[in-house]
């Protein structure tokens, strides 16, 4: 899935997204320490660690959805095209439909897969007719790989399909809304191996257009599927590099201990 | 008691039991059969409660009626022989009642049934007091029938038809003073002619309360009505500010000692005696607003009140009975926080709050003592409200408060109508919970 030349191209692209000295506080518990770290668009980066290690925390602070949690503090600069986004101007639900998100279990609405997909372009005014709004979801759906198996039935609930399928759903829903950024937190987790393959399939293609983070738990997925790594440990950022770099000459024994399996 | 039962040694078999496993299954059949008997003796009750109530409801809604020809004499009705209303209005029940006397003793002789009774007069405790009004309010309705003999279905008394329900017997007559054994022998002859019929008694499920001595008039429509609008109030007001008031509470406001001080008073509240809601109903809406005494709309208000907490406390574990990954997706497609809650969450709690609205609208339905405190218990209403605005305004009862009105009156046929009361406000219980069930179908999804 990876190939030098993408790798060339994008080392070569800007910079997306950049955190610099990131902290995070769950009430007292320091979940995130002085994180910086810069994120490419068009390149699927990578971050891994073990349970708890707060690359789950620091994805959410990518889109603000920490902001729904009181107790959760955020210090630091992360900026989205230079803009920082924790600016008092910045209004969070604005901010969420450009980095778009991917949960961990699958969570359609309990509505039609139609109305699931155009949901985000209803609310955004993204469509100015129901035609559009048709085109909207197609494509959202077509590029989700969903379209050929959900065609012919857009009105019946998203929950009724099989996991693999509602997570793909959910991507097709995450993308209608065409954000800058994609991140996934452990998309595959809930899915069996070969919804697991469609999904990283699909994580390959959506980053001919956007900037994806995903967060994985399975080292091998990050191998497959990313182009960067970074790894998390302790709420540190441990080592952040290209993907065969990381997982065939890491700097940090700690980041080696983890990927022979000795920590985690 | 952990799963310890191998550890006796190695030479345990599986097909003997060893004492522990024997202790446990021996409390796990007597906890079974505890719970057996709990339902059985819930059962029982049960059944014991709905045949009562049914045996000694029933007989509510039979009454005695006298099929009676009145010849509506033209010389004591229009003295002025013009059949102008006005006038017609000037002759009272008074003027009424001996003509209707008189048709019983006429009817009686010609079907050649003999008594000892010589005057028409004596012959009253037959007839209700009420025949008087029902003949009246049908001539004023149409004058023409003056002049003619017209067949009336007149109630019979309350003691001929406890006589007929068998509530009455002649042993209990022999210390009454309304009636006598010789009136019941009458009875039983116009019974044979036809004449005493009992039948379906509508009157019971739309007629209004009536004075003391009258009980075989009294109805429960009107203060079913009473009711009626009380529960609109109670909709109208608890549904919207409760489940706002949940909303607000659940998602919206800050975890802080404020809210969490304003959580543990909503669900004290809900333990509040109700009467409490009734005295606060005094003096905020009737002393301080201004608002009409004995209104179903300031019963209705009281019992928004009372009803608010436990609106509130169901909405609120409905609403956090809602997934959170839900709430997650809105929000990761750039929903606002409250198109979050009104497209998402609240259509999956709706279920939940309709059910909890409903319990709370039950409770109100059947509470008396707040109602006791805004002077809707006694007799109130006679009539039916006249429009929308007087049933919201005009004093009114509400079920509960009559039946509890009926089961304090002296006369045993109140008794019967209490018994009767209460088969119609369990039906009309019945009705809203059915009504909730088919719109907690419509609104349930699955995820």
């Amino acid at each position: 899935m990876k190939d030098m030349l993408i790798e060339e191209r994008t080392a070569m692209e800007d910079v997306k997204i950049s955190a610099k000295d990131v902290n995070v506080w769950y009430g007292d518990t320091h979940a995130i320490k002085d994180v910086s770290v810069e994120i490419k668009d068009k390149t699927v980066t990578a971050f891994i660690g073990p349970s708890g290690c707060g690359k789950s925390t620091f994805l959410r602070c990518i889109n603000r959805m920490n902001d729904t949690i009181d107790i959760c503090r955020v210090e630091g600069l992360i900026t989205l095209d230079g803009q920082d986004i924790y600016d008092p101007k910045v209004d969070p639900v604005q901010l969420r439909a450009k980095v778009g998100m991917v949960f961990q279990k699958p969570n359609p609405f309990p509505k039609s897969i139609y109305d699931n997909v155009a949901y985000g372009p209803r609310i955004h005014g993204l469509a100015r007719n129901k035609a559009e709004l048709d085109e909207i979801v197609e494509n959202s759906l077509r590029r989700a790989a969903l379209w050929n198996e959900a065609k012919d039935r857009l009105q019946s609930p998203g929950t009724g399909l099989s996991g693999g399928q509602q997570q793909r759903l959910c991507i097709a829903r995450a993308i209608a809304t065409e954000p800058e950024v994609l991140l996934m937190d452990e998309p595959c987790s809930a899915l069996d191996p070969i919804a697991t393959a469609q999904v990283e399939e699909l994580i390959d293609e959506l980053r001919t257009s956007y900037s994806v983070i995903i967060v994985t738990h399975s080292m091998q997925q990050a191998a497959r599927v990313s182009q960067r790594t970074a790894f998390f440990h302790l709420g540190s950022l441990v080592e952040y590099g290209e993907t065969d770099r990381i997982f065939t000459n890491p700097v940090d024994p700690r980041t080696e201990a983890y990927i022979t399996g000795r920590i985690g | 008691m952990t799963d310890a039962t191998s550890g006796s040694g190695g030479a345990s078999s599986l097909f003997t039991v060893d004492a522990l496993t024997r202790k446990r299954n021996a409390a796990e059949t007597r906890f079974r059969a505890y719970g057996i008997i709990a339902i059985t003796v819930s059962l029982l009750f049960l059944v014991i409660l709905l045949g009562t109530i049914i045996r000694n409801g029933m007989p509510a809604f039979q009454q005695s009626f006298i099929t009676l020809p009145v010849h509506l004499d033209a010389a004591k009705l229009d003295k002025n022989g013009n059949r102008n209303p006005d006038d017609l209005k000037k002759v009272t029940t008074f003027g009424y009642g001996p003509l209707i006397d008189r048709a019983l003793e006429v009817h009686v002789a010609e079907l050649g049934i003999e008594t000892p009774f010589t005057k028409a007069k004596e012959l009253n405790p037959l007839l209700s007091a009420s025949a008087a009004a029902i003949v009246r309010d049908q001539v004023l309705a149409s004058p023409d029938l003056i002049g003619k003999t017209v067949e009336f279905r007149i109630l019979a008394s309350s003691r001929v038809d406890g006589y007929l329900k068998g509530r009455v017997t002649r042993d209990s007559v022999a210390r009454d003073k309304s009636i006598n054994a010789e009136h019941l022998d009458l009875a039983d002859a116009l019974r044979k002619e036809g004449v005493l019929t009992k039948g379906f008694n509508w009157d019971f499920i739309t007629g209004a309360d009536a004075s003391e001595s009258r009980p075989e008039q009294a109805g429960i429509g009107v203060s079913m009505l009473g009711s009626f609008f009380m529960m609109l109030v109670v909709l109208i007001f608890s549904l919207p500010i409760g489940v706002a008031a949940s909303i607000y509470l659940e998602e919206f406001a800050a975890k802080n000692r404020f809210n969490d001080l304003i959580e543990v008073n909503i669900s004290n509240l809900a333990a509040v005696p109700s009467i409490v809601f009734g005295i606060l109903g005094l003096a905020v809406f009737i002393q301080f607003a201004h608002l009409p005494q004995s209104a179903p709309l300031v019963g209705g208000l009281v019992l928004t009140l009372m009803t608010l907490p436990t609106i509130i406390i169901s909405t609120r574990a409905s609403l956090k009975s809602v997934p959170p990954s839900i709430r997650d997706a809105a929000l990761g497609v750039g929903a606002s926080k409250m198109q979050s809650v009104f497209h998402h969450v609240l259509p999956l709690a709706m279920p939940g709050i309709l059910t909890g609205t409903i319990i709370g609208l039950a409770q109100a339905l059947g509470e008396t003592a707040p109602l006791l405190l805004i002077g809707m218990v006694g007799y109130i209403a006679s009539n039916y409200p006249n429009g929308i605005a007087e049933g919201f305004l005009n004093p009114n009862s509400a079920m509960p408060a009559q039946i509890y009105e009926w089961a304090k009156r002296a006369d045993p046929a109140y008794y019967e109508r209490a018994w009767g009361g209460i088969i119609i406000l369990l039906l009309f219980l019945m009705t809203m919970n059915i009504i909730a069930i088919i719109l907690r179908r419509k609104f349930e999804r699955r995820w």
